[in-house]
Formats: structure tokens, sequence, C-alpha cells
């Protein structure tokens, strides 16, 4: 049966497996290897057809984003959006999944609930979010008097936060849905043991579910890391393009607006290999928090 | 086994719930106000309500062109993640080859590749440099192979017990048709998952389709309706009203889809492809 020990035992696996590693050397590989040498380069967009020099330019992009105001704006919103995100999103996501876990009645319905923002799209619920939290919306009409001024979404202490509860409550469910399987792993005897020593409800949940969930909380915050890096949808549309004065900009959108929009794409690509420097340092940093002994 | 007060739970569950799926009832009914009225009586209203923000949304945003422009987006994207994805997936679970642990590392490697990384060099390609704006391919190519997907496939198949593939191969069957009357039928069910969280992707995309498509008649829904947000509400009667109408239409093929297949958002199957 051993034919073929060079190609190894299967050579026809190299076939199937060929259209993806071609698909990666284009699309993945190539324009990776692209964006960082744009980012060392001085590099525009020239007429079709003209051919430019696109001379070396060392770390000036670097340079040029580490000390734009704007830039540093956006990674101090963003900073402010996971401070409120991830500790919300995994606390409330590992309650909501026990619970669900242990409901009998109108499973279903529940699951569908709590799962419904996640598979909508983020365009079609901005829309409502709009009409919720605009000046004139339904949450000032019910606040009345305590309605915050300038309302919700220009008022630049406010704007993020209700970006980073939207995106809250829109990923929830897929949290919960992470943690519920985590949780069909843990071993009931953990249970009945700590039931015998006679623990109560809050010590079973904090000394046997937490730490038995926990590989499952390592992916869920890095999870939430990568969504608030990668914010674009809700600055664009929710607060009319990072407003007010750039107060909920994001770095995605700072790409998209330096390097599409004003045209200078090795600016926006200093950004983006920094902005993913940023996210390997602080997942790395978390990994190591979560997952030691 | 839990001494947590059962009803207390519920009752906390079934809030949760209702918190969560008011604002999409508030949607509906935003879209079939003819006046926006956000008073709290408003929220539940017994008359009055109109389709005119459904047909001011469609004379604006070509409804039924966007939707069609979301589906070919949609459909290239999955018929590539699936037709690619199980390829390799097999390969990589069932093959031995040359360079199998290499494709391996890179599979994980790739993972960790944010998107936005690439964005700017990929729209330089494929925009500049292939002259794919305004197209579907350009729409698709990104994400006409998913790496997350290529991975849980390999999953699937790694579930799969040796003794089927050991006794197929002595009936003479190449791999191909192993592949294709053997291990296919048998991660159906699975397979049927991962389309459906495929789905909602590029079903839901925005950013790429927003950079590549700038002509109306080729952006799927969410862009326009984004557009229309951005630009052209203001001028529209009941501004709100349209954009609520346009929502409910994106939103609603796969919200549909997500309560008709809902039992196959299982948990199972998805951990088996996240324990790795």
């Amino acid at each position: 049966m051993a034919k073929g020990t060079v190609l190894g035992r299967h050579p026809v696996g190299m076939i199937l497996a060929a259209p993806y590693a071609v698909y990666i050397a284009v699309i993945f590989a190539y324009p990776l290897g692209f964006a960082i040498w744009m980012s060392f380069h001085d590099y525009f967009f020239a007429a079709p057809g003209a051919i430019v020099d696109h001379p070396f330019a060392g770390l000036d992009n670097y340079r040029a984003v580490l000390s734009d105001p704007g830039v540093r704006q956006a990674f101090a919103n963003i900073v402010v959006f996971l401070v409120i995100n991830v500790p919300l999103t995994t606390g409330l996501a590992l309650v909501l999944a026990v619970a669900l876990d242990k409901v009998v009645h109108a499973r279903t319905f529940l699951r569908v609930a709590f799962y419904v923002p996640y598979v909508t799209a983020s365009v079609a619920v901005v829309g409502v979010w709009l009409f919720l939290f605009n000046s004139n919306g339904l949450v000032n009409t019910v606040l009345g008097p305590l309605a915050p001024d300038p309302s919700w979404l220009v008022n630049e202490h406010l704007a993020m936060p209700v970006i980073a509860l939207f995106v809250t409550w829109k990923q929830l469910g897929f949290f919960i849905l992470l943690y519920l399987a985590a949780l069909q792993n843990v071993p009931r005897e953990l249970y009945e043991s700590a039931a015998v020593d006679g623990a109560s409800a809050w010590n079973r949940f904090w000394s046997v579910t937490v730490p038995a969930v926990r590989p499952a909380t390592a992916l869920v915050v890095i999870l939430a890391l990568i969504t608030g890096a990668n914010l674009f949808t809700e600055p664009y549309l929710l607060t009319g393009g990072g407003g007010p004065n750039g107060a909920s900009a994001s770095p995605v959108l700072v790409m998209y607006q330096r390097g599409l929009q004003q045209g200078e794409p090795d600016f926006a690509a200093a950004l983006g290999v920094l902005l993913v420097i940023g996210v390997l340092i602080v997942a790395y940093v978390n990994r190591r928090l979560i997952e030691r002994d | 086994m839990s001494r947590w007060p059962t009803a207390v739970r519920s009752i906390v569950l079934f809030l949760g719930a209702l918190a969560f799926l008011f604002p999409f009832y508030y949607m509906l009914i935003g879209s079939l106000q003819s006046s926006p009225d956000t008073s709290v009586k408003g929220a539940f209203p017994t008359e009055g309500l109109t389709l005119d923000n459904y047909r001011d949304i469609n004379s604006r945003v070509d409804l039924l062109g966007s939707l069609v422009n979301s589906g070919i987006f949609t459909g290239g994207v999955l018929l590539g993640t699936v037709v690619f994805g199980v390829l390799a997936g097999y390969a990589l679970a069932r093959l031995h080859f040359r360079g199998r642990g290499t494709l391996f590392v890179l599979v994980l490697l790739v993972q960790v590749i944010p998107f936005q990384l690439l964005l700017i060099p990929l729209y330089v390609l494929i925009v500049r440099g292939y002259g794919l704006a305004d197209s579907y391919l350009g729409m698709i190519l990104p994400f006409a192979v998913n790496t997350t997907a290529v991975f849980i496939f390999r999953q699937f198949f790694l579930q799969l017990p040796d003794d089927l593939f050991a006794a197929a191969r002595l009936d003479g069957a190449g791999e191909l048709r192993i592949l294709w009357s053997v291990a296919l039928p048998l991660v159906r069910p699975a397979l049927l998952t991962a389309v459906l969280l495929t789905f909602i992707g590029p079903w839901n995309e925005f950013l790429w389709p927003f950079l590549v498509t700038k002509e109306a008649g080729m952006q799927p829904l969410a862009v326009s309706l984004a557009n229309y947000i951005s630009n052209v509400s203001s001028r529209a009667a009941n501004p709100f009203g349209a954009i609520l109408a346009g929502a409910c239409v994106l939103a609603a093929p796969a919200v549909a889809l997500f309560i008709a297949f809902q039992r196959h958002f299982v948990s199972t199957d998805l951990g088996s492809g996240v324990k790795g």
C-alpha cells in the first residue's frame, strides 16, 4: 500500500489542498507582505497606467502615525470600548449561559431571543439604535429630565460607551453559544462533590464553573478584543463617522478615512501593522493572565 | 441539583430575552409608523400603521436589486467556503501527503492575521490592480476561502472512525469517491451548521463591499441601506421610518433562516470546532 513515498501515501491530497494553498498565497501572504512593504515606503495612488517610484521611507510612516492626534484618540477610544465591552461580555455571557443551560421551559424561545442580534446585520440594527438613542428618541423620552445633554450619540463622553453597549448586545449570543459548548464539558462529579461539601450555589459557580470554563473565557476575551480592534460599521454609521470630534473614531475608521478617502495608503498600512502588533501583545498578555495555573 | 430559586432564574432570563428582542419589535413598529412617534405609547400603537415607509425606501434604494446583489455575494462566498473548505479540510484530516504539516501550520497562522491588516493592500490589488471594482468577483474574492471553515471541516472529518476509511480503501474506492460517498454524507448535519453560520458573514458584511462598490446598481442591501442612512435620509418625509423599513428587509432573511434552522445552531457542533 505504501506507494509514492516522496509525495506521501496519498498524493491526491496535494491536489485537494492546492486551491486552498494557492488562495492563501494570493489573498493572504502576498497582501500581507505588500502591507508591510507599503508601510516602509512612500506609497500613493497614481493615475492608472502611470509608472511611479515609491521611494523607501524608513520609519516615516510609523512616525507620522504615532504622532497623529487622530490616531492617538482612536486608540484611546478603543481602550474605553474594551474596558466596557470585555468585562460586560464575559460576565453576562457566562451567567446567561449557565442559566440557559439549566432552563427547562421555553428553551427555544430564550435561545432565539439571545442569538437573534448576532445573526442580524449591524447596518440593520444600527438603524433602530439611531431611532432609540437620537435626541428625541424613546430612550430620552423615557428618561425625561434625566436624559443626557448633549444626547447620547453626539455626546463625546457617551458616544463610545453607547457603541460598546451596542456591540455587547449584538455579539452576546455568539459568546453565550461558546460558553454553552464549554459547559457541556464540565464534569458533573465536580458539582456533585461540591454539593456534598455543602457549597452554596454562588460558591459552586465561582469555584467549579468559572475555573472549568477558563479556556473558553480566554477565547471569548480574545474574540471580543479582535471585534473591538475591527470596529468600523458602528462608529461609521451610529455616530456619523466617529463623531463628535473623533470621540468615537476607531483605528479601522481612521485607516479608511486616511488611507482611502484622503489617499494616504502608506499611512493606513503602517497604522494597520501597529494595530495588529497591539492586538497580538494584548492577546498574549491576556493568555498569560487567564491560562496561568 | 441547583438550589438557585428556579422562578427567579426564569424571570431574569425572560426579562433579559425581552430586552434583547425589544429593538427588533421597535424596528418593525417604527417601520410602520406614518411619522416618528417616540413616546412610550408610540411603541405600542393601536392604529395609524402604514406601509408607506417601505414604498418610500424602495423608491430611493432598489430593494429587489440590492437583495439580489446580497444573494449573489452570499452565494458566491458560501460556494467557495464549502467547496474549498471541504477539499482542504478532508485532505488535512484524512490524507497523508507531502507538505501536510506545513499546510496545517499555515491554517493556524492565517487565522491569527486580522482582516484589517489586509484591508488596504487588498483594496489596492483588487480594486486598483485587477480593476474588480463594482464586480461580484471583487466582492467575493477576499471571503471565497474561509480558513476557519477549513479548520472546522478538518475537525468534522477527524471525528469519523478510522475503520470506515480503511474498509472503503480495502474495497478499492478512490480517495475522491470516499470523500463523496462515505465522508460527506456522514458530516452532512455539521456541514449544514457550518453553512448557516457562514451565511451570516457575507449577508451582514458591510466594510468590504462598501469599499468595492461605488455604483448603486452593484451594491448589496447592507451597503445601499448604509449609504441611505449616511447621505439621503435627511431628505425623506419620515427618515427613520424609511431606514427602519430598509432595516427590516435586510434583517428578515437572516432572522427567518435562523429561526427556521435554529436547532442546528447547537453548541456541540460548534464546540467540536472550537476545542481544537
